[in-house]
């Protein structure tokens, strides 16, 4: 019997980035299939296509042996296939029913449109059944768990008829018993013959799970696992193991142990199950942050600048604590946040050049509060001059800008002063390699002149390349700390998947 | 800029059919009586001006003028305080009462338009309760007030004249100093602002504190203007003129746009449209149509400008309507 789904040699290029090359994937009756991968190795990408919200630029597509084109998320669920995306598509103000039946309700009244209620709450009802949520169809859906929500968005796929169920991180915001009612559920529908094809950065629950891993790396296959050779450090080695290239400019200081730290952070927590923070960083190193998206990195990099509330924990610049309560108090204290999105909080996009580069300055470029246009305009030249900011003028607008070119003006925003700490988000996320090598050196030098940087990071190349230490988060708390002689992509992804450090 | 000028050339039509169609002998007394007008509405066009530019609203300025008049005429009838020091009391009102509409929206987190959604209804009622809906006989404790400010200077109102001193104020602060750099950053892109040290809770307050305090000012204009108060009436639909005012003048309720030469353009334009229809005697009551039609075509005439859309492209989209229509 052919293959319930088939995807042979698959690619599709974004602007500047081949997301998918000669990949291939089968799915078989009743088989849970687990696509694994770093960050941006095309998971994503691949579903997309499976499910027709995208297309291929090249490849087939076979569903029971017959191609077929996908080219409408319609056409997809007609062919059984449905895909849940991480972030659950429900209409909270609805009930269970309303949700399953959005958009096919039953009708009665011709072209009145009515709605069945009785009919389509007892349709839902059957469905949920078959899923033991326990929730009764009339339960509006914002009152659910998100674990019950979840269930409710496989009762809309179930009730497409669906053969091949597509899960995104189904359980990135799971507690525990809801992941393992959820699997239960899942493997009831594996024996009626359903298909599941499930994407996830949690290898444990990938052991557990799955019939069968399919690893992506760099957009291309890196080998399939089957049974018994589903283990952790297996899967682990086949989505990593490239080749460093030789772009990160880093000089390494000599001896920085015994020099007391710029930064010490200690016991900061911004949620309340959290166990707290701890680290420190050496003036002139560069310590790179590694985890999963969702593993707390970024908020840590918010609190850490005063964006979020700190629940507990103190901060010490140059072993003086300070309370960091507001964005100003982090400034003076000379720690600055070159933030993870640019356009939404980096810059502002319908602002020029020179306006966003003057707008953290505003106080020591005006005199008696009246802003000093010359002093502007100079600082601003300066900057993008140091900087390498390729734009027309000062005056350009910043949306018109090249991504890079919009990073290097949020560094030129905040680095006319030298900072004591320095965090950076995804520093060079979706910019080109130029200003990427650009971006390293300028890190570089900063760590020369006795800043503390801390680098967070998707990127692991971009991790091993730079930083002198690596800090790994996983699900709020620091899962470990390597040093430069202990560092590995297998070591920092073991960590940042939920596995025990080495002691 | 281009904006600017380009409802400054329509200020200047509407200004040179009035001269039109009034009698020359006319041209100096109805100069006279429109500047007042302008100067009064100015004011609080201003106010509302400078928090639209921080992604602000409010709809309580009518309500405001009234309250702060009304409390006015209580303060100096009831509690016999002299003027300057009422004066002074209504202005800490104003003040005060934009302070509380500033922490409802950043602290407590509520819409701005809910907030002052609220004020329109409860200040009008505050005022009535404390005039008892009675007209407070003010015109005798006011009297020299009123001579002053019904005075002229070089053919124009001294309510113009101050309007200017406040045009000039509120142009340096909303583009000269850091803190109008800030309303503006702020009003593009509020994250932006926060992620870069700016205090925007204190801006954010600090835009309906000037919002409230310059409704305040109006207030105090209107009774030295019309030496009585009516709390159904004074103040009526003032916000909606301030707001109108500056939308005319080119701020962009989204916030992060705007000029405070447009707002008073604008101003002046709602006032001229109003000053042409009472002399083309038309009915009283069509003066709101004119007014909003004028608005809505000044927001469609900008909307095209945005997108740059040109007349062969409005020629094409009315040929193909034209083709439905005719099979």
């Amino acid at each position: 019997m052919a293959s319930l789904l088939r995807a042979v040699n698959i690619s599709k290029a974004f602007p500047g980035v081949q997301a998918l090359a000669d990949v291939n994937l089968h799915v078989e009756r009743g088989e849970v299939v687990a696509v694994v991968g770093e960050n941006g190795a095309g998971k994503s990408t691949l579903m997309k296509i499976l499910a027709g919200v995208t297309t291929a630029d090249s490849g087939m597509l076979e569903v029971d042996g017959r191609p077929v084109a996908l080219r409408s998320v319609t056409e997809a669920e007609h062919l059984g296939i449905v895909l849940i995306h991480q972030e659950l598509n429900l209409a909270g103000n609805l009930d269970i029913a309303g949700n399953i039946f959005l958009g096919r309700e039953p009708t009665w009244g011709g072209v009145l449109g009515l709605i069945d209620h009785s009919r389509m709450h007892d349709d839902a009802a059957h469905i949920t059944g078959r899923l033991g949520l326990l929730a009764s169809p009339y339960a509006v859906v914002d009152t659910l768990s998100i674990g019950q929500q979840q269930l409710v968005e496989i009762a809309r796929a179930l009730s497409l008829q669906s053969r091949l169920l597509i899960l995104d991180e189904p359980t990135s915001s799971l507690t525990e018993s809801e992941t393992a009612l959820l699997f239960r559920v899942l493997s009831e529908l594996t024996e009626q013959g359903i298909s599941i094809l499930y994407i996830s950065h949690r290898l444990k629950e990938v052991e557990i799970i799955a019939d069968r891993v399919v690893v992506l790396r760099d957009g291309k296959n890196a080998g399939d696992l089957v049974g018994d050779e589903i283990m952790h450090h297996a899967i682990v080695q086949r989505m990593v193991g490239r080749e460093l290239k030789q772009f990160f400019q880093r000089h390494r200081p000599e001896a920085i142990a015994g020099v007391h730290p710029v930064v010490s952070v200690r016991g900061v927590r911004w949620a309340e199950q959290q166990k707290g923070i701890d680290f420190t960083i050496a003036p002139g190193e560069i310590v790179g942050m590694a985890g999963l998206m969702g593993s707390g990195r970024t908020e840590l990099a918010e609190t850490l600048f005063g964006v979020r509330r700190m629940v507990s924990g103190a901060v010490a610049i140059d072993g003086v604590t300070i309370p960091i309560r507001t964005p100003a108090d982090a400034i003076n204290a000379g720690i600055f946040l070159i933030p993870e999105d640019r356009r939404v909080q980096g810059l502002i996009l319908v602002d020029t050049v020179k306006d966003n580069i003057s707008l953290t300055q505003l106080s020591s470029l005006s005199r008696f509060g009246i802003v000093q246009g010359s002093q502007e305009d100079e600082l601003a030249q300066a900057m993008c001059q140091q900087f390498n900011v390729r734009t027309p003028s000062t005056s350009q607008t910043v949306a018109n800008l090249s991504g890079g070119n919009q990073q290097k003006v949020v560094l030129a925003k905040w680095l006319s002063r030298t900072p004591r700490l320095l965090i950076m988000d995804e520093p060079t996320r979706g910019i080109d390699v130029g200003a990427k090598s650009e971006i390293y050196a300028l890190m570089d030098d900063l760590a020369e002149k006795g800043a503390a940087i801390l680098m967070i990071s998707s990127d692991l190349e971009e991790i091993l390349g730079m930083s002198d230490r690596v800090l790994v988060m996983h699900d709020g708390d620091l899962a470990g700390q390597l040093r430069r002689n202990e560092l590995s992509e297998q070591v920092i992804m073991h960590l940042a998947t939920g596995g025990a450090a080495k002691t | 800029m281009k904006k600017v000028l380009g409802i400054f050339a329509f200020l200047c039509l509407l200004y040179l059919l009035i001269l039109i169609a009034t009698d020359p002998e006319a041209w100096g007394s109805n100069n006279f009586n429109l500047s007042k007008r302008i100067g009064v509405y100015g004011i609080s066009c201003l106010g509302v001006g400078l928090l639209i530019v921080t992604g602000g609203v409010d709809l309580s300025i009518g309500s405001v003028i009234c309250f702060c008049a009304a409390t006015f005429c209580w303060l100096v009838l009831d509690c016999k305080l002299p003027i300057p020091l009422a004066i002074f009391a209504i202005l800490l009102l104003g003040a005060g009462i934009g302070a509380l509409n500033g922490v409802l929206v950043t602290y407590v987190g509520l819409q701005a338009f809910v907030v002052t959604l609220c004020g329109l209804f409860a200040y009008r009622g505050a005022a009535r309760w404390m005039t008892n809906d009675d007209i407070p006989r003010i015109a005798p404790a006011v009297a020299s007030w009123s001579a002053f400010c019904n005075d002229s200077f070089l053919g124009v109102s001294v309510f113009a004249w101050m309007l200017l001193g406040f045009f000039a104020m509120a142009t340096v602060f909303l583009h000269f100093t850091i803190h109008g750099r800030y309303f503006f950053a702020i009003g593009n892109n509020e994250r932006a602002a926060h992620y870069s040290g700016i205090n925007v809770n204190f801006y954010k307050i600090l835009a309906y504190v000037l919002c409230s305090l310059f409704a305040a000012i109006g207030a105090l204009m209107e009774v030295f203007w019309i030496s009585s108060v009516q709390a159904s009436s004074t103040g009526n639909f003032m916000e909606l003129y301030a707001i109108a005012g500056a939308v005319l003048g080119g701020c962009s309720l989204r916030g992060g746009d705007g000029t405070t030469t447009g707002m008073i353009i604008g101003t002046a334009i709602l006032c001229l449209l109003r000053n042409l229809i009472q002399m083309a005697e038309i009915k009283d009551y069509l003066e709101p149509v004119v007014i909003g039609g004028a608005l809505l075509l000044c927001a469609i005439l900008d909307e095209m400008l945005r997108r740059g859309i040109s007349w062969s492209d409005i020629s094409l989209f009315l040929r193909q309507l034209f083709r439905k229509q005719t099979p």
